[in-house]
């Protein structure tokens, strides 16, 4: 066990944890987010997807220990900061089930701070590591496009 | 007018509606399952109380509170809940439009609803639905003596809404079943074989015993769990005692051939007459002149949800209190305590959504899994939590089918139709018996229940004869089902049951067929149906594709290819129409546009019941292209998702949607309508790019060049 310290959504957190812990279980069991998921534990469906200084990540992989003083930004920080994303999900019905919706929003969001007028090849791309079973996708991708061009619907 | 069918069954009408100052509580026994099905229950009771939608709060099932509905299956909660919730509000609405003419002492026919407030407007007086409703329960029986809202009336029914409970799922609030708040909590997790007929050979818990923060490590009989302080040393107490636990298999192994393996160890036959199985001899077979056959194939799927199952679970004082994300509350709870020999009284199941399950997935296993550690941590509340691992073991998979297909044609027009259906149960559910049990934990535990046994299923459209009886006018029809009792594979319900592999095998052939009379294949569909409604979908389909102009694509093969089917032959009618590409080299298929029509009757959530059809879509289209449950010698070799791949982003096509809304009509079950069209969609679509059939699925590249080489006409 040792101390870890890292900023949340902005806010600052000391844990203390195994140093082998993977960021998703801090995340939700220590510091009492929802937000981030586990789906697989092993990179493959982007539900545990969170921003670490900015790059996009598996939570539920990464441990720790290997964070020393990172910032962490989760689907609850976008939601605090009324990121349009998540009005344009809600206005698109862009879900079935919600399940993959925290990971999917973060990687959007990744992808709109680096390329703000993303063509639809590019958010397929970029959501690829993002897997939706309800086959919910073209609202995603819709919900995408019209925040970086709210004049398309 | 005769009581819709739940509420004869709940006819208090307390159990369904309950008003508060702020707000109405309507509760349904149905569960959400991220169909939509709070959003339109919240609709229907809205339009019938004439609030807003945001004025309603939905609870769903509960075996503490509100109806019991039984299963979420099967596309019924609109047909059934739905209706029973309107009734209610209609009875209420006019008890309390009594209630308020008499405190206002006016006549009731003067009396009128202004945004949710009864008003009497001579006088001005007025009273809210909480105000004339009181605290105190309505304390009686819905009577069927009141009548809903007349349709033409509808302000919100028909209408897109935004669905009720998204802003949760998208902000971060606690919203699944995994959300249970952690203070205090324990987290579980299970440890089982390679697979579910793997049996405890021995184990020895002594490395995971020793790892800090381990609250209990159960073994009962062959049912091994871990109860552990955090979650991080749960799931690696569950990798110590994998390690350290050997397993045997009982029974044989999965068979390398399903095709041949289902055609010949079948243990019942029965004749389909109507949807319905007869049983009795079989009819002899009946052939004309020019008779067609082909095969089609559709392998073991996954219902692959993206949140592993879950449940939580608290044993205090002889009773256990139960959270789960099962379809049927009210069966899991049955069931569990057949299980345990307990009493149903001493168990309560309140259902709290996980990920989509389409299907009978492993959420009621994980109830039981968290009752068994639960009993055996009294005073604790435990989250049990399947990794991915065990979801792609241990879930019932969707069952392999072969679909044999024989038609006769005189000229452009069927004469005989006879197909014979194999394939192993649809119905794995939990089920409240005390001798057997459909229920992993109670096959390994201690005083183990024995299996339940494989049963033809009797009822109309249940299960393998799902939609096999083909929609269409046909002078003659033989319709066997075959039942493999087998379960060297555990399968169970999935989204759509039978209906995917028969109406993928029916639409199919209805290609073959239309292909070999030189007809085209809309026509020929057209000149067999004897249903507007049915014509009308497929028309609209037909031009919502040709709408739709494909890329410029080198190398590409472009093609289209129309399926329909009515679900059950008596729900909702879908007409599916594929647009796709076929690389000349590398043979792989590239999904370009899907159009879809549907007539569910009348409408209730637009947008929730188009979410539905194109989801429907997009998922048996991964199904159809990419999804096959591989075996070993032993076991699946499908542990996660790149040895089990799905569709992904990269590979969505656009999907355009019509909605044909028919107001007055009674309102048709829609979430499992597109699910039967869309293989057969695709697999016209390819034949009409390549000249290959293809029926077999998954329709990979590899297939694709087999069927090629095969040069099969």
């Amino acid at each position: 066990m040792a101390q870890f310290s890292l900023t949340v959504n902005g806010v600052p957190h000391r844990v203390e944890a195994d140093e082998a812990t993977p960021l998703l279980y801090v995340l939700r069991n220590m510091i009492g987010l929802d937000g981030p998921r586990y789906g697989c534990g092993a990179e493959q469906c982007g539900a545990c997807t969170v921003l670490v200084n900015g790059e996009p990540r598996h939570a539920c992989t990464v441990p720790i220990d290997q964070l020393a003083a990172a910032s962490v930004v989760t689907v609850e920080g976008l939601a605090r900061d009324g990121h349009p994303l998540i009005e344009a999900f809600l206005a698109h019905n862009a879900a079935q089930c919600g399940y993959c919706s925290s990971g999917i929003l973060v990687e959007a969001a990744s992808l709109l701070a680096a390329n703000p007028t993303p063509t639809r090849a590019e958010v397929m791309r970029a959501l690829d590591g993002h897997l939706c079973r309800c086959g919910a996708h073209n609202r995603v991708i819709k919900a995408v496009l019209s925040v970086s061009s709210p004049e398309k619907p | 007018m005769p009581l819709p069918e739940s509420l004869e069954r709940n006819p208090r009408l307390d159990d369904w509606i309950q008003f508060e100052r702020e707000r109405i509580i309507v509760r349904t026994g149905k569960v959400e399952l991220g169909q939509g099905i709070a959003t339109a229950i919240a609709m229907i009771a809205a339009e019938e109380l004439e609030v807003s939608v945001e004025q309603i709060q939905v609870r769903t099932g509960n075996t503490a509170e509100g109806p019991n509905e039984f299963l979420t299956a099967g596309s019924m909660s609109i047909e059934t809940s739905g209706a029973a919730v309107r009734q209610v509000c209609a009875e209420v609405r006019a008890l309390l439009m009594a209630r308020a003419a008499e405190r206002l002492g006016v006549p009731l026919h003067e009396l009128s609803i202004v945004d949710g407030i009864v008003r009497h407007t001579k006088t001005n007086h007025s009273a809210s639905w909480f105000e004339l409703a009181g605290e105190s329960p309505f304390g009686v029986d819905a009577t069927g003596r009141a009548t809903p809202r007349p349709f033409e009336s509808y302000r919100l029914i028909g209408r897109t809404t935004t669905r009720i409970d998204l802003r949760d799922r998208f902000t971060g609030r606690r919203a699944f079943i995994q959300d249970e708040p952690r203070d205090g909590l324990l987290h579980g997790r299970i440890v089982r074989g390679p697979s579910v007929n793997h049996m405890l050979a021995g184990i020895d818990t002594v490395r995971a015993s020793r790892l800090p923060g381990i609250v209990n490590v159960v073994v009962d009989g062959g049912f091994v769990g871990v109860v552990a302080v955090d979650e991080f040393t749960a799931s690696r107490a569950r990798a110590l005692l994998a390690r350290d636990a050997q397993w045997k298999r009982q029974g044989a192994a999965p068979s390398p051939d399903p095709v041949s393996f289902l055609q010949s160890n079948a243990d019942d036959h029965l004749l389909v007459v109507d949807g319905t199985p007869v049983p009795g001899p079989l009819p002899p077979r009946e052939t004309g002149e020019n008779t067609l056959r082909a095969t089609y194939f559709k392998p073991y799927h996954m219902h692959g949800s993206i949140g592993p199952s879950a449940a939580v679970a608290t044993f205090t004082q002889g009773k256990l209190r139960i959270k789960s994300h099962s379809q049927g509350p009210s069966v899991i709870r049955d069931s569990i305590a057949a299980a345990l020999d307990m009493s149903p009284g001493d168990i309560s199941v309140r259902h709290v959504g996980n990920a989509g399950c389409y299907g009978h997935n492993g959420a009621d296993d994980a109830a039981m899994d968290a009752a068994m550690l639960a009993i055996a941590t009294p005073g604790r509340t435990i989250l049990l939590k399947w990794e991915r691992e065990d979801e792609h073991r241990y879930e019932p998979y969707s069952p392999a089918m072969v679909m044999q297909m024989e038609a006769s044609l005189s000229a452009d027009r069927i004469t005989h139709w006879n197909a014979d259906i194999y394939s192993q149960t649809h119905s794995g559910r939990p089920m409240p018996h005390r001798s057997v049990s459909n229920l992993i934990a109670a096959w390994h535990k201690s005083s183990p229940l024995a299996r339940a046994e494989s049963r033809p299923g009797l009822g109309n459209h249940s299960g393998i004869h799902r939609n096999a009886d083909p929609y269409y006018s046909l002078p003659s029809r033989r319709i066997i089902k075959h039942l493999v009792r087998d379960q060297g594979v555990r399968t169970s319900s999935t989204r759509g049951l039978g209906a995917f592999g028969n109406v993928f095998a029916i639409e199919s052939f209805m290609d073959e067929l239309a292909h070999a009379a030189g007809i085209d294949p809309v026509d020929f569909r057209l000149a067999h149906l004897a249903d507007n409604r049915a014509e009308e979908v497929i028309r609209t389909a037909v031009s919502l594709s040709a709408a739709f102009e494909p890329p410029d694509m080198p190398n590409a093969r472009i093609g289209r290819g129309l399926a329909f089917a009515r679900y059950k032959n008596r729900q909702t009618y879908a007409a599916v129409v594929i647009c796709l590409a076929v690389n000349e080299e590398t043979l792989r298929t590239t999904l370009l546009h899907g159009a879809i029509a549907a007539d569910a009757g009348q409408v209730i959530d637009r947008d929730g019941l188009a979410n539905q059809l194109e989801g429907g879509v997009l998922q048996a289209a991964s199904w159809t292209l990419k999804e096959a449950v591989t075996f070993d010698d032993e076991a699946t070799t499908s542990v996660d998702w790149e040895t089990y791949p799905i569709l992904r982003f990269s590979e969505v096509p656009e999907v355009d949607v019509a909605v044909l809304d028919r107001p007055g009509s009674p309102s048709l079950g829609a979430g499992e309508a597109t699910q039967g069209p869309t293989p057969a969609a695709i697999a016209n679509a390819i034949f009409n790019a390549t000249g290959v059939r293809l029926r077999r699925i998954p329709f990979t590249p590899d297939a694709l060049r087999q069927a090629a080489m095969r040069n099969e006409p």
